[in-house]
């Protein structure tokens, strides 16, 4: 137990107060009054007007603030009306305690929280007298039973949450790209021709098929796999790939194929830099490496980019060559 | 009976005729309130809570908590015709077609920052002035179990609307629960029912924001308010303030005019703040969609740390035999703030058993006279602030012009190294002030006025200081810290010492060993009695 060195405590003083304008004086506490009365009427007649800005304000006229740019007229009038209506309330009950109610400060005993000894030893001797009575402590068989019943008993409450979902099957390990499943351009799912791909920008593309997937399952899950990237590097810069050999490379003349999500936790990359061909995640600034296997140079993600082998089918559209040899995305247990 | 009774007489004898209670009502309305600017930070949270109650119940009216695909057909032009899900279409109609829906929306977005803020303040409050100790430690886990569930709470919200801001918030909730080790793609599977993303997760999502999570914050802040009530609130120190009182305005009528105006107030500020200042102006992102992301999105300020910290950890990875170990998500998002809250919550215990001092508190500390506390807390205020500039490294780089990599190295460095530094310092400027209420005690206040002695020396003249500033200075406690045990018994045998009581000797040195002590009574009176002759000297050269 510690102890306090310094027991000297002054004599506690007189607890100070002093007079206010309005205490002393008729006309400032009068002048307090209708200050008060003043507040109260404003919030009334703002509520009048909350009502009124209601009624005939246009609900999509668009007006510029200073520093909060461009705001609804009608939400910024209804808002404005309510607020002060509410606020004056406030102000007028506040003003009110300050000035005219007796600000003269009182004082209340605190009280120990504890029981007194003889209470608390009568407790535990009730406590004791009950848990011999039930014989808790001479028969261990019972209360050992007990308590594996006790420690037991919130498992079906666990159990019963499995059919949340289905259980984690091989799908984190597969997407639905496979060989000569042809890449269509995001949004307008047009097929994409080698000379369509410029060198420097990126172009977002996803399997054949998926929208008609995505119109039979009506779920996201498979466009969020399944989601890739295309650029053209200069053949003579790309250091190294994934995957592949010289008579079937993963590239097609320079074009390179990677997926579109994060090996962080998940985020879809947007930004690539031409010049040194780094691909930028926007979450956590994980930089990936495109011309030397989408391997990661900078950030918190650990893993490379998973390449998709891609070459053309015969009327000359880009394709795969089959589906990513790794899993995409985030990293999880069963992943090596 | 023929006495005439007023009406509120007869009402109130009405109720109390049927449930008693007068007892309880008197007691009530004499209650004592201290005042202090800094115990409204408590009340604001309070308030922002039933503000979110209010909006909250008020959107649940209109918000449609489902991942059905729809095409949108509502008023809001630039996205006629999209496809979406009806949590998002629903939230644009609420944005766009119900009158006032706007309004509530940012009423409710903006109460929740300034809950969580108002709860995050009144926190520090309450470290820093040491008002967590016995009686109240109950009362202080409760406080941060509230926070914490306030912080999952807003982001539950922040993810219900489905937009492209929200859904990325939930693609990297996936990653972090996929991170858990074992059991993580379980978890995803289950919480998601099935893959990324999914029908199932927003409506689950928003039984949890609106029963689950305000539920349990509901009753927590019941307990928290009435403990408040059962202990009497803690009290500066003040002339007639002891550990044994507590001073201040009655419940009736003056505080409860302050306290209720006071919440109309926060009302009326988060109302107005919501009419002029957009926020999360879903209809600007779009509808989620697994394939694109909004450069540069933030999230909530109270998400900050744990962007932060996710941004600035090494890229660690493990394979385990055959099962993949990530704690480059790990850390920072699980391990991290689990530290952080597990210290937070046992705060008291670590403090009372590292100081012996298990004794009650009702008067609060001068944050100067708990330095190693109050530097343990700039740390741990430090800690957090470099994490959650982390979380803006990439705005800081564009800022500046610099490179990122750099940043986050620094960052990094500055993780461990400035929190210590802020911890010396802070505790250097508490001794620094007590010094200086020893030396106001001793030698008064500095007036200014410089005096010119007889034989020709200047002083400066030192006057008394008021008696509110003594009961101030003059409540700090000085502790002696602990001692080792002896290391012989009274035979000179050696006695084993405990490495438990070694360890507590050796903390409890570090809380009070450079403590500086308050005068004694003889010294405070024989410094009041030289001050006394200098005034006489100050007037005799007048006459
Ligand atoms: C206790 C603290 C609470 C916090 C911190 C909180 C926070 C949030 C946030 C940040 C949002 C996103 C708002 C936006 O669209 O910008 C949200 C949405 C929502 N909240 Fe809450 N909320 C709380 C309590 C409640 C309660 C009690 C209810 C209902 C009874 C509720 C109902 C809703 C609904 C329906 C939405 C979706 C509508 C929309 O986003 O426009 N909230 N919440
Ligand atoms: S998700 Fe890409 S860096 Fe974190």
């Amino acid at each position: 137990m510690s102890k306090d060195v310094s027991p000297y405590r002054p004599q506690p003083a007189e607890i100070e107060h002093e007079y206010r304008r309005a205490d002393i004086d008729a006309r400032a506490a009068k002048k307090a009054e209708r200050q008060v009365a003043l507040m109260f009427a404003s919030s009334a007649l703002f509520t009048v007007l909350f009502v009124v800005a209601f009624a005939t304000i246009d609900a999509t006229t668009v007006i510029g603030l200073p520093v909060f740019g461009d705001v609804y007229a009608f939400n910024v009038a209804i808002g404005v009306t309510m607020g002060l209506a509410i606020f004056f309330i406030g102000a007028g009950a506040i003003h009110w305690a300050k000035k005219l109610m007796p600000d003269v400060e009182v004082e209340e005993e605190r009280h120990d929280f504890g029981s007194s000894a003889e209470e608390k030893a009568e407790i535990v001797e009730t406590f004791k007298a009950g848990s011999a009575d039930s014989g808790v402590m001479q028969r261990p068989l019972i209360r050992r039973t007990l308590l594996a019943a006790l420690a037991l008993f919130p498992v079906p409450l666990v159990v019963l949450l499995r059919d949340l979902g289905p259980g984690p099957g091989d799908e984190r390990f597969r997407t639905m790209w496979s060989q000569g499943r042809r890449l269509l351009t995001d949004v307008s799912y047009q097929p994409i021709r080698p000379e369509d791909v410029p060198i420097g920008n990126l172009i977002n593309a996803v399997p054949e098929g998926l929208h008609e997937l995505e119109e039979e399952v009506k779920n996201l899950n498979e466009r969020a796999k399944s989601v890739i990237i295309v650029v053209r590097i200069d053949p003579d810069e790309i250091v190294s790939q994934q995957g592949g050999t010289s008579e079937e490379p993963w590239d097609y003349n320079g074009i390179l194929a990677y997926s579109k999500v994060c090996t962080h936790v998940g985020c879809p990359i947007s930004l690539y830099e031409q010049r040194t061909h780094h691909l930028l995640c926007p979450c956590h600034q994980s930089t990936y490496d495109l011309a030397d296997s989408g391997k990661v140079i900078f950030g918190p993600a650990a893993r490379r980019m998973p390449q998709l082998g891609i070459t053309i089918d015969q009327e000359g559209y880009l394709v795969a060559r089959g589906d990513f040899a790794e899993p995409i995305g985030p990293s999880f247990w069963e992943l090596s | 009976m023929s006495v005439k009774q007023s009406r509120k007489a007869r009402a109130l004898n009405w109720a109390d005729d049927r449930f008693g209670g007068a007892g309880i009502l008197r007691t009530a309305m004499n209650k004592v309130f201290p005042d202090h600017w800094s115990f409204m930070l408590g009340e604001i949270a309070l308030y922002s809570f039933v503000i979110l109650l209010i909006s909250g119940t008020y959107l649940s009216f209109f918000f449609v908590p489902s991942m059905t695909e729809i095409v949108y057909n509502g008023s809001y032009v630039p996205l006629k015709g999209v496809k979406m899900t009806e949590a998002y279409a629903s939230t644009l109609d609420i944005s766009f077609d119900v009158r006032g829906g706007l309004l509530m929306r940012q009423i409710h977005h903006w109460a929740a920052l300034f809950f969580l803020i108002a709860m995050t303040v009144h926190m520090l409050r309450i470290f820093f002035t040491g008002a967590f100790r016995r009686p109240r430690e109950v009362n202080w886990v409760i406080g941060s179990l509230l926070l914490i569930l306030g912080i999952v709470e807003g982001f539950a919200g922040y993810g219900l609307p489905d937009d492209l801001l929200s859904g990325t918030g939930l693609r990297i909730t996936e990653g972090i629960m996929l991170a858990i080790p074992v059991v993580g793609s379980w978890v995803s599977s289950l919480v998601f029912g099935g893959e990324f993303p999914g029908t199932e997760f927003i409506p689950r999502l928003y039984i949890v924001h609106v029963l689950l999570i305000p539920g349990i914050m509901l009753a927590l802040i019941a307990v928290h308010v009435l403990l408040v009530a059962f202990h009497k609130h803690t009290q500066f120190p003040g002339p007639g303030r002891t550990e044994k009182n507590v001073v201040g305005y009655p419940l009736m009528p003056v505080y409860m005019a302050k306290a209720g105006g006071f919440f109309f107030i926060v009302f009326g500020v988060t109302v107005f703040m919501a009419a002029i200042a957009t926020i999360n102006p879903v209809w600007m992102f779009g509808p989620y969609v697994p394939n694109a992301v909004g450069a540069g999105s933030q999230p909530d300020w109270y998400m900050g740390f744990l962007d932060g910290s996710t941004r600035i950890m090494p890229a660690i990875e493990f394979t385990l035999i055959n099962y993949t170990l990530s704690l480059n998500l790990l850390i920072p998002t699980l391990v991290l703030p689990g530290i952080m809250f597990t210290l937070l919550i046992f705060y008291p215990w670590i403090e009372a058993w590292a100081t012996g001092d298990k004794r009650e508190h009702h008067l609060l500390d001068r944050p100067r006279n708990a330095p190693t506390r109050t530097a343990l807390g700039v740390m741990a205020l430090t800690f957090y602030g470099i994490l959650w500039i982390s979380g803006g490294n990439d705005i800081i780089a564009v800022a500046f012009g610099l490179s990122i990599n750099a940043i986050t190295w620094t960052l990094r460095f500055g993780l461990f190294i400035l929190p210590a530094i802020a911890f010396v310092i802070t505790k250097r400027i508490c001794l620094a002030l007590q010094r200086r209420d020893r030396d106001k005690l001793l030698h008064g206040r500095e007036t200014g006025q410089i005096l010119r002695l007889p034989h020709g020396e200047f002083i400066e003249i030192h006057a008394p200081i008021s008696e509110k500033e003594k009961a101030k200075i003059l409540s700090k406690v000085d502790i002696e810290p602990l001692a080792l045990p002896p290391a012989t018994d009274r035979d000179g045998v050696a006695v084993p010492q405990s490495f438990r009581k070694r360890l507590q000797a050796k903390v409890s040195h570090f809380y009070f060993g450079d403590n500086v002590p308050k005068p004694s009574a003889a010294e405070i009176e024989a410094a009041e009695h030289h001050l006394q002759e200098i005034a006489e000297n100050v007037e005799a050269p007048s006459h």
